[in-house]
């Protein structure tokens, strides 16, 4: 059923209650990964090449196995060799074989902190210097990061056995390019005869980590009877099960995973990195096994996402109608296939009602480490790029950017690029919504002497996702509520279940209390990303209370002797009603829980759904700049996100995912990027050289909600994590443009960048 | 190695424990302690999550030896709530959202006690200023500066 229709009066869902699982979050005593311990477990390292690119010789662990308190140490060798198969991993496509070989190098270690080793000791101390006895010989091998670099013909080649695909005829020599992929409507190339002004650029996008606080961790249980337990923080029990059944050879049933608290994790956490090694560690010291990244390791070893070069054409006729759109993006994969290619092409076109648009792309592998999905991935990069143009495209027409986008801006009924035709969408509302919004119609103020102000917006759109999800709703035996969500919790889920449930069944959200389960307590779920869990599993835990809700009613019938369908729910009482009504004295929950043995037995709802019709996301952003002439600096005055959500389960928490994601777009657009030496080796792997914003650089993040119902949601849910990373590099870059007269078009927008492009614009 | 002998009060109680040279104090009190609500994200003082007070003074625990806490009073987060009594900075936290994954918050919390006992009229500039060195990757601390404000206001009793 949905709770959609106008006369449906919602008590608990928008409103904004305190989380379920806060208070142990604000006294400290929440689990994270690292947290965990049990008995007699001991310590896991790992070795990591020092290489970008080098074939493994040889590899003697003698001198690291006879150190005192050293219990196991592994190679590749200590796990099964993989054969080639594809997976679908998190938000993109990957293969078992390539993730086996990214946890751990066979033959070749593809970039600087690829693991090569691994060591349990008793101490973490011990597991140290024990990494420094293990003997690795390795033959130096010419490397390649740079995305353009690692497409020309003459490129060091990381895989002997990778043609690309997507392109015929099939190329018969290997080469860096994993695929081709395009998408088409219309015809683009003649389209372009039609347009007034035509702009066309190239930009450049750097490699950014996710940059969650916590470091990856685990402690893993594998016993002498082959069944292990795992204990970590992931956005995926269910993944994390299913990876290392695979990776490690064993029976899915025989692995248990406990989700941990996951702090925080952006895409950065749907892989598996140390649970592999720590099963294999486990396995043969027969101990449990605990391990964590340093914060070196995180940003040495685990995805960043992908950098990207992008074309853009955009031609629009001289009243501001967008009449041919084409672009071509290079997106850096890492070490293996699987950049978020496909999302790339989907995205940045999808704000606009286009008749004649080509996306074309390719995915490309160098000697970086492999990309992991980070909040709408691909995306920011492509639409950096797109939403840049179209501001220039604004300029040349002495356009409004705003209005321009009114003009093209897909409607109901638009079809996208990618194929669909979309419909219950809510763009043109966001952008009416930054139209009358207090931020655009405010003056940008004078700028500072030596400084220069300006003002830039820009659109966003994710597709989101539904997918296979299961939750349950249980009465215990004093009427009390826990609803079980098979998705780990990364910003407040819990909440939204509860509320969703509470809502259902009439209760009070302070009586219901919501849990993650383990992979044994909760049917499959998919993992938390693609901006699915409040849709998908909210739908599942919405269904499982309204069995609940149901089976209330039936067992209320049969205590009444009366028919199951003259009973009436009603904040969180059973009545009798029609005929019957005022018969009998309404029946709380408790009253029929505490009965449940003479009607049925327990009382237990549980629903395990492969959700559909996600509504897809939109977002405009307003961000006010002001840029230091003599040092480069930009310091955002203002910034305002503006989102379709569907329907705002916690409001409060929604505000929360656009503040957080417009963040991590301002730190994209101004401070972050991988830097590399010459020799290929990461050179800013900590926090101090990898700047992300503190709370120094940023004002306060203005949001404004915008609630187009999404109708194959009971509560009009659409997913709102990803949608908000997606405007900010181009509408900080925009913003730039309009302060300096500067076209930014490489990010990040750092100090030295900005500081030589007005010097090279002044000539 | 011979282990280093420590006696120091540890959220109000004294405490005495044994470290070896090169045990940070986030090490004593996570490893030695079960203290684990001070994090580690970076163990080289950039990030704040294992931020603690040491005689009042706001210190990255990853900075300090073990060892160095001899005869110092040190307040971490699990000390902050007064039984269960929480903090007014807590209470807030929770009010206003101000934590989605929850791992910089002990720290953050930590942090904006040792501004409100130093300066229990801050601006929102100064909050800012002073939480420069604890990060956040989930909220963009729009949230965390407004619990900050609010709970220095309910402090002040307005």
């Amino acid at each position: 059923m949905n709770y959609l229709g106008k006369d449906v009066e919602l008590k608990v869902v928008g409103t904004r209650p305190i989380r379920p699982d806060g208070v142990e979050k604000v006294i400290g005593r929440a689990a994270f990964g690292a947290d965990f311990r049990v008995a007699g477990m001991i310590h896991g390292k790992v070795l990591r090449s020092p290489h970008a690119h080098a074939r493994i010789k040889s590899i003697d662990t003698s001198k690291a196995e006879a150190l005192k308190g050293v219990r196991a140490v592994i190679t590749a060798n200590d796990l099964p060799n993989i054969p080639s198969e594809e997976a679908f991993v998190g938000e993109g496509p990957a293969n078992f074989r390539d993730m086996s070989l990214n946890t751990i190098a066979r033959d070749k270690v593809l970039y600087d902190g690829h693991a090569v080793a691994a060591v349990a000791a008793t101490s973490p101390s011990i597991a140290e210097e024990a990494l420094r006895l293990i003997d690795v010989e390795y033959e130096v091998l010419p490397n390649v990061i740079d995305v353009e670099e690692a497409m020309k013909p003459d490129a060091p080649v990381l895989h002997d056995d990778l043609f690309t695909q997507g392109v015929d005829p099939k190329p018969t020599k290997a080469s860096n390019i994993a695929k081709r992929m395009e998408f088409k409507l219309g015809d683009s190339a003649s389209a372009f005869s039609k347009a007034d002004v035509i702009v066309e650029r190239k930009y450049k996008t750097a490699p950014v980590h996710q940059a969650y606080i916590e470091p990856h961790a685990c402690v893993v249980s594998y016993g002498a009877d082959g069944q292990a337990q795992i204990w970590c923080s992931s956005q995926g029990q269910f993944m994390v099960r299913a990876y290392c059944a695979k990776l490690l050879g064993m029976d899915i049933a025989d692995i248990r995973v406990f989700p941990l608290e996951i702090g925080g994790g952006f895409g950065g956490k749907t892989l598996v990195y140390l649970e592999p090694l720590a099963l294999a560690l486990s396995r043969k010291s027969g101990k449990p096994v605990k391990m964590t990244m340093s914060r070196e390791e995180v940003f040495r070893g685990s995805g960043p996402t992908s950098g990207g070069a992008i074309n853009v054409k955009i031609g629009a006729t001289k009243n501001g109608r967008i009449v041919a759109a084409e672009c071509e993006v290079m997106l850096q994969a890492g070490a293996f296939p699987g950049s978020p290619i496909g999302p790339a092409l989907m995205t940045p076109f999808a704000m606009y009602d286009l008749s004649d648009v080509t996306i074309w792309g390719y995915d490309v592998v160098s000697n970086r480490p492999k990309v992991a999905a980070y909040r709408a991935p691909g995306a920011p990069v492509s639409t950096f790029a797109t939403e840049s143009a179209v501001d220039e495209l604004a300029k040349q027409l002495d356009m409004d950017p705003l209005e321009l986008r009114l003009i093209n801006a897909a409607k109901d009924g638009t079809k996208a690029v990618y194929g669909p035709t979309l419909k219950d969408i809510g763009f043109v509302e966001t952008l009416e919504a930054a139209k009358s919004s207090s931020h655009w119609n405010s003056p940008l103020g004078d700028a500072a002497p030596g400084k220069r102000r300006g003002r830039g917006m820009a659109s966003g759109f994710w597709f989101n996702i539904g997918g296979e999800s299961s939750g349950a709703t249980y009465v215990n035996e004093d009427g009390t509520i826990t609803v079980v969500s098979g998705n780990p919790d990364i910003g407040g889920s819990r909440a939204s279940m509860g509320m969703m449930a509470a809502e259902v069944l009439g209760m009070d959200v302070k009586d219901v209390r919501t849990v993650v389960g383990d992979t044994t307590s909760v049917g499959f779920s998919f993992l938390t990303g693609g901006s699915r869990v409040t849709f998908a599993t909210g739908m599942a835990v919405t269904q499982s209370a309204e069995m609940v809700r149901d089976e209330l009613c039936k067992r209320a019938a049969l205590l009444w002797e009366i028919p199951a369908e003259a009973v009436e729910w009603k904040d969180g009482k059973a009545y009798p009603a029609g005929d019957n009504a005022g018969k009998f004295d309404p029946l709380t929950i408790a009253d029929i829980a505490g009965k449940s043995a003479r009607t049925g037995g327990p009382i237990t709802g549980k629903a395990s759904i492969n959700a559909q019709g996600a509504g897809p996301g939109y977002a405009t952003h307003i961000c006010d700049l002001e840029v230091d002439e003599e040092t480069g600096h930009t310091t955002v005055l203002r910034y305002t996100a503006i989102q379709d959500v569907g329907k705002a389960i916690h409001p409060a928490y929604v505000e929360g995912q656009l503040q957080g994601g417009a963040v991590q777009g301002i730190g994209w657009a101004l401070n972050e990027e991988y830097v590399y030496t010459k020799d290929g080796r990461l050179d800013n792997a900590g926090f101090l050289d990898y700047r992300i914003p503190v709370a120094s650089d940023l004002p306060m993040i203005e949001t404004i909600l915008v609630e187009v119902p999404n109708p194959r949601h009971p509560f009009g849910v659409k997913g709102v994590g990803e949608p908000p990373i997606v405007p900010p590099m181009a509408a900080v870059a925009n913003a730039m443009e309009n302060a300096t007269g500067v076209r930014m078009s490489s990010l990040p927008m750092s100090p030295p960048r900005v500081r030589a492009a007005l010097d090279a614009s002044e000539g | 190695m011979a282990k280093t002998h420590v006696t120091a009060t540890i959220n109000g109680e004294e405490t005495e424990f044994l470290c070896d040279g090169q045990q940070t104090m986030l090490d004593v009190l996570r490893d030695e302690m079960g203290l684990t609500g001070s994090k580690e994200g970076c163990g080289s003082g950039d990030c704040g999550a294992c931020s603690i007070l040491v005689d009042g003074r706001l210190v990255c625990s990853c900075l300090m030896f073990g060892a160095e806490a001899e005869g110092t009073d040190i307040m971490t987060i699990e000390g902050m709530a007064d039984g269960d009594k929480l903090h007014p900075l807590q209470q807030k936290f929770l009010e206003h959202a101000a934590l989605q994954c929850g791992f910089c918050t002990p720290g953050v919390l930590v942090a904006s006690k040792a501004l409100l006992d130093k300066n229990p009229n801050p601006t929102e500039e100064e909050a800012r200023y002073w939480l420069a060195g604890n990060l956040c990757r989930c909220t963009g601390y729009d949230k965390i500066i407004e619990a900050v404000m609010d709970a220095a206001a309910e402090m002040r009793g307005e």
